[in-house]
Formats: C-alpha cells, structure tokens, sequence
C-alpha cells in the first residue's frame, strides 16, 4: 500500500514541472501540453484525496474534468493550427499583436 | 348618463392620443370628423349633465368622482378627482360649445395648411387639459390642466414655426406664463403647508372661517391672482398675448380670447371664498383689471392689424371681468365671461374670414368697402362689434353693465367710472374696425386675378351661431328692473360663488345704464367722426399730438422696459454663466476627467506586452500570493 503522501507529492512535482515548462518553452504546441501536465496533476491529486477519504466526489470530478479537457484539447489544437496556418509560426514571442 | 360626466374631459383626451399618434396617416376627411365629434360628445355630456345639475333641489352638491389616488406623501394626499357644479357646468359649456363651433370652422379655415392632423391634435388636446381645468376639484389638478392649456397655446401661437416671428412669440408666450405660474405653484404650497390639502371647498371653507390668518390669505389670493395676471394677460404680464396673434386666428379665438385667457377669471369665481375674505387681494385683482381694461384699451385705439386690436380688446374686456370679481360680484364677471366668450371669439372668426378672404392681410388700412364682397361676415361682424360695445340688448350690454353696477354698488365709484371710460374707448376702437374695414374706399393690394369671396359654408355658419348667442346669451342675466328674479345667471351661480354687492334702488340702476348706453353711442359717434365723415381727422390728431400719439403707437414702450430691465440683464446674465460656469466648469471638469482617464492608460500600457508568458507570470503571482494568504 503506498502512502497517499507519495501521491500528493507526485502530483505537486508533476505540477510544478508543467509551470517550469511553460514558462521556459517558447512555442505555443509545448506550451499547451505543459497546461495539460498541470491539469492532470491536479487530476491525480483529486483521485489521491478520493481515495484516502472514502468518498467518490473527488473520482466524479476528475472524470468532468477528462471530458471537458478533452474537449479543450480539441479547440486548443484547433485554434494553434489555425495560426500556424495565418502565421507560420507558433512562437509566442512572435504573436504579440494585442501589445497595448 | 350624467354620472358619465367624467368623460367629458378624456373623449377630446383620447382623440388627440390618436391623432397625435396616427395622424400622420389619416385622411384630412377623417381627422378633421374625428376632432370635431370628439368635441361634440363633450359638448352633449356637458349638456347632460348640465340639465342633471339644474334638477337638482337647492343646496344639493354637484357631482363629484374621483378616478385614482394620485400623490399620497406623509400627510398629503391628492387625487385625480373631477367636480361638476353651477360654476363648472358654466365653464364646461362654454369651452366645448364655442370650443365645437371653432373646430368645425378650422376643418374649413386650415383645409390648405400642410399639417392638418396636428393642428386638430393641438386643439383637442387643449380642449382636454382646459376641461381638466374647469372640472379638476382640487388646486393641484387645476394646475396640471392649468399648464397643459398654457403648453397647447405654446403649441397653438407657434405652429407656423418656419416662421421665426411665431416661434418667438410661442416663446415668449410660454416665459412670460412661467413667471406668473412662479408665484401661482409658490400659493399653492402655501395653501398645503397650512391645510394639508388643496381642494377648493376646503380653501374657501378655511378661509371664510377664520382657519387661514388674513394675513395668509391676502398673501395666497396675491400669489394666486399673479399667476392669473400671467394666463389672463393682465398687467404686468399682458405682453404676452398680442404676440400670440401669431397663431392661426381659429387658435385665437379659441384659446387667447374665449376659454384659456379667462381661466384667471374662473380661478378667482372659484377661489371666490379665499378672494371675499381678503379686502386687500380683491382691490389689487379690481385695480389691476380696471388699469389693464383702460391701458389695453387705449393700445387698441392706434393698432393698424385687425387681430392685434382685437386681442388688446380682449385684454381690456378680460380687464372688466377683474373688476367684477374684484367688487364681489363674481357672478358678474362669470357673466361678462360667457358673453364675451360669443361676441369675441365671433369677432376673432369673423376677422379670421375677412382674412382669409383677402388671402392674409391684416392691415386694416389695406382693407374698406368690404361690406359689399362679404355678405354674411360683414353682419356678423357688426353684431360682435355692437355687442362688445355694450349697445342695449345685446349680451355684451347687460354682462358688461352687471360689472359697473357691482362696481357701483360696492362704493366703488372710481372703478366705475374707469369702467364707464373703458365703454367709450371700446365702442371708438370697435368702430374704427368696422368703419376701416367694411367702409369707404376699397384699399386692397390684391394681384389680378384673385377676387375677394365671401368664406365657405363650414366658416359662416359657426359665424351665424356665435352671432346668434352674442345677442341672445345677454337674457340669461337681466339687471334688476326687469324684476327680483330676472337675473337668472346669479341666481344660478349663487351656490357656486360668493354672492355679490348690495342691491341698489331701481331709479339708480337706470341711470347707470342710462350712462352706459351714452358713452357707447359717444364712442360709435366718434369713431364716424373720424373714419367715416373726416378721414384726415385722424392723421391731424395724430401730428397735433405726436407724443402722445407715438407713446400709443410705441405700446408705451413696455416691450422696450421689460427687454432692458428683465430680459437683456437675463440674456447677459446667461451669457456670463455660459461663459463662466458652463465653459470653464462643467465642460472643463469633462475634459479633465477624460484627459485624466487618458493619461491613466498610457502609464498602465507597459503592463500590456502581448507576450503570452508576461500574463502567465501575472497570474502565476497572482495565484501565489492567493495562495499564500489561504495558508498563513
């Protein structure tokens, strides 16, 4: 049996390595994925808590959120194609219009 | 079907609702049957419930309804509430029977005019708030229908707005009302600051019985009749209405010579208790009305365009009816304001034909020999002209001579013979009308080809009407020799007004109207005299004594004082605020503010870098510091 501690910290680490990644990455298809990293750590940090507390709101959850980031997923690639196509390019250094 | 008698007011109501909001695509036809007829049923309910009103047993109060509560704040209530009694019926019948014959003589007089269906909505919708007016049975509902008069003949005087002489004297017109409802909404406050309400039997009550100190009833009846100086043309506020000639010379008639100008009048019958209990207020309301009846009349005299004469008549004549309520006899000025009702807005339609028969003069001195050309307005003319002059048996004779003798009665021999003076003046200037007009050579400049016609039908024959009531409508009230009980209109009224002055001995009454028949013959005589025998009498007079004569022709130069004393100081005044205030302050705080807003943006713009990750960093804090408030 492995603690819900161990999941907890994975979760964070998995966090944590999706923010690093999105700041340090400069292209909008990594940075999308490192949105993802992060969403799914908070997936498992639900199901962990879930889990420890006995209750099935925290697995209920975690399948809205499968669902809705799928359906996110699609519309974010969706919209990312779409500049490449405009741009040709996905650097966001390089989409910059809506400077004030 | 008399208890219906709150519709009277809201069927013209309602009718001018639908012209103003579908008149634009109605036929002439139907706007012109609609306006009529909504002011006929008025007129036959009024009717009606005038006959209930009359059965009536002795003492029994009028009818009464209230529609809906309407202001209820603290411990003031009002409501929209209606009466009908002896005063209102009198009123009532009036507004909508001259009121009727006036509609069906524009559905002729305006046949050529562009905006056929908003003229008949202004006048249906003056004819609405005028009837709120007469039968609101509180001082506040008075006022509302009291404003809403005042806004139609704005409306009325400026319809011809192209026209920037209408649109001023509109303008004027509405100003100059708004200092006279100044004082009128400061004596309606008073009135409920000490009675709590407005209703009328309740003010007159209060004030006969001592409830009101004299002091605030002198002070209300002033403010009030200030207000009356203002809607009644009176000193100082008649300058107004000679203006108002601008109009359509139907509006005239109706409005600013027999219903709205004597809503004054009628305040005061009906305040007639507040007015009785303070002798300073009534010898202010008699002064003023014989001051303005001799000062408007003498403007009369020398005033070449026909309306303008007629409407300082109107002022003079209004000027009489003070007179008559000043002295008590309330009933007398009611009097004098059903016939002149008749004989005036018979001269304003009779003078309305002649103009439209010489396609818009005015200038009686371009006008002569049209007794020939005009048959039936020629006559009619005649029959005001005699009546307004007070010539035996006629309606303005008796109505006319109930106000000196009530003057006379009540001591008050000055007034009298102000009044006696002001019969001269008004039968020479009435005169000189029909002797220019109708007499003598003809001075028209018409082109070829446009020969002078006699009116249509749709003019003529309210023409006949009113000139039929102008000689008859004088029987309603005989003066005392004919008996005790011959004078049927005071009698009637007596349970409305305060009624009159002592009796005085038959032989003295004779005298008095022995006197009064004289000066309107001497008057008549003078005007032959000088426009029918010596037409270069008048020219010679006029050079004789040219300051006076330029004094009469200058207006006595009142428009010129107000203009330096009230409105260019006012002008001016306005101008510097503008300068001042409006520039420097409201419009500097605007652009301020906007500047302000502006350079509140450019030192926030770095914060906008577009750079995706920039915004992330942001939130990222954001989130951080959220997060670090939630666990510490």
């Amino acid at each position: 049996m492995i603690p819900p501690a161990a999941f907890f910290i994975l979760a964070a680490v998995l966090f944590v390595l999706g923010v690093l990644a999105f700041f340090v990455k400069k292209d909008l298809l990594t940075q999308f994925m490192a949105v993802e990293v992060m969403l799914n750590a908070g997936n498992l940090a639900f199901l962990a808590l879930a889990k420890s507390l006995g209750k099935a709101e925290g697995q209920v959850i975690v399948l809205f959120v499968i669902t809705v980031a799928a359906a996110e997923a699609v519309i974010g690639l969706a919209i990312i194609v779409l500049i490449f196509r405009q741009r040709k390019t996905v650097q966001t250094d390089e989409l910059k219009d809506l400077k004030g | 079907m008399a208890e219906l008698f709150w519709l009277i007011p809201l069927i013209p109501g309602a009718s001018a609702l639908l012209l103003v909001l579908f008149g634009a695509k109605l036929s002439r036809r139907w706007v012109a049957w609609q306006a009529c007829s909504a002011v006929f049923l008025s007129f036959l309910l009024s009717a009606v419930a005038f006959v209930h009103l009359v059965r009536l047993p002795p003492g029994a109060p009028g009818l009464t309804k209230t529609l809906l509560a309407w202001i209820s704040s603290g411990p003031f209530a009002s409501s929209i509430a209606f009466a009908f009694d002896h005063l209102t019926a009198v009123m009532a019948l009036v507004v909508t029977g001259v009121g009727l014959l006036i509609h069906v003589y524009s559905t002729a007089y305006m046949a050529e005019d562009r905006s056929y269906a908003r003229y008949f909505a202004h006048l249906n919708l003056f004819t609405f708030f005028m009837l709120v007016l007469v039968m609101a049975s509180d001082l506040v509902l008075m006022f509302v229908g009291w404003e809403g008069v005042g806004l139609c003949s704005y409306l009325l005087i400026g319809f011809w707005f192209e026209r920037p002489a209408a649109a001023k004297a509109g303008m004027k017109a509405f100003v100059v009302n708004r200092v006279g409802d100044a004082a009128f909404i400061i004596g309606i406050l008073f009135l409920l600051d000490n009675l709590g309400g407005s209703s009328f039997a309740a003010i007159n009550e209060a004030a006969a019985s001592g409830l009101l100190s004299s002091g605030l009833v002198t002070l209300v009846a002033i403010l009030l009749f200030i207000g009356a100086t203002g809607k009644s043309a009176q000193i100082p506020l008649y300058v107004w209405l000679p203006d108002a000639m601008e109009g359509p010379t139907p509006v005239s008639a109706l409005i600013h010579a027999a219903t709205m100008v004597t809503a004054g009048v009628y305040m005061v019958c009906r305040l007639s208790g507040l007015y009785a209990a303070s002798i300073p207020a009534s010898t202010v309301v008699a002064w003023i009305g014989a001051a303005t009846a001799l000062f408007a009349a003498t403007l009369a005299l020398v005033q070449n365009d026909i309306k303008k004469v007629l409407a300082y008549s109107t002022i003079s004549q209004i000027g009489y009816m003070f007179i008559g309520c000043g002295v008590g006899a309330y009933a007398a000025g009611m009097f004098h304001l059903v016939t002149h009702a008749f004989f005036k807005s018979l001269l304003f339609l009779a003078a309305g034909s002649v103009i439209h028969a010489l396609a818009g003069e005015q200038d009686m001195r371009r006008m002569g020999g049209l007794r020939k050309h005009l048959p039936v307005t020629f006559p009619v003319f005649l029959v005001g002209a005699l009546a307004i002059s007070g010539i035996p048996f006629l309606s303005g004779f008796f109505s006319k001579d109930a106000i000196l003798t009530g003057a006379f009665a009540g001591g008050q021999y000055a007034l009298w013979g102000a009044g006696l003076l002001g019969t001269v003046l008004t039968a020479f200037y009435m005169f000189r009308l029909v002797y220019m007009m109708f007499y003598g050579k003809e001075r028209t400049a018409m082109e070829p080809g446009h020969s002078i016609h006699e009116s249509p039908r749709a003019m003529t024959i309210p023409l006949v009407i009113l000139a039929a009531f102008s000689v008859l409508a004088g029987y309603i009230g005989l003066p005392v020799f004919f008996g005790e009980k011959a004078d049927l209109f005071g009698r009637y009224l007596a349970s409305s007004v305060k009624s009159g002055s002592p009796h005085i001995a038959v032989s003295t009454e004779g005298l008095l109207v022995l006197l009064a028949t004289v000066s309107a013959l001497l008057g008549i005589a003078l005007a032959f005299v000088f426009y029918r025998r010596t037409p270069a009498l008048p020219s010679r007079l006029a050079s004789r004594f040219p300051g006076i004569y330029r004094l009469l022709v200058g207006k006595y130069y009142i428009d010129e004082v107000y203009d330096a004393v009230v409105v260019r100081p006012l002008v001016r005044g306005a101008e510097k605020v503008y300068e001042r205030f409006d520039l420097k302050v409201i419009d500097g705080a605007l652009n301020k503010s906007a500047a302000a807003a502006g350079l509140a943006g450019k030192g926030l713009n770095f914060l906008q870098s577009g750079l995706v990750r920039d915004y992330a960093l942001a939130f990222l804090i954001g989130a951080i510091t959220f997060l670090g408030f939630l666990l510490l």
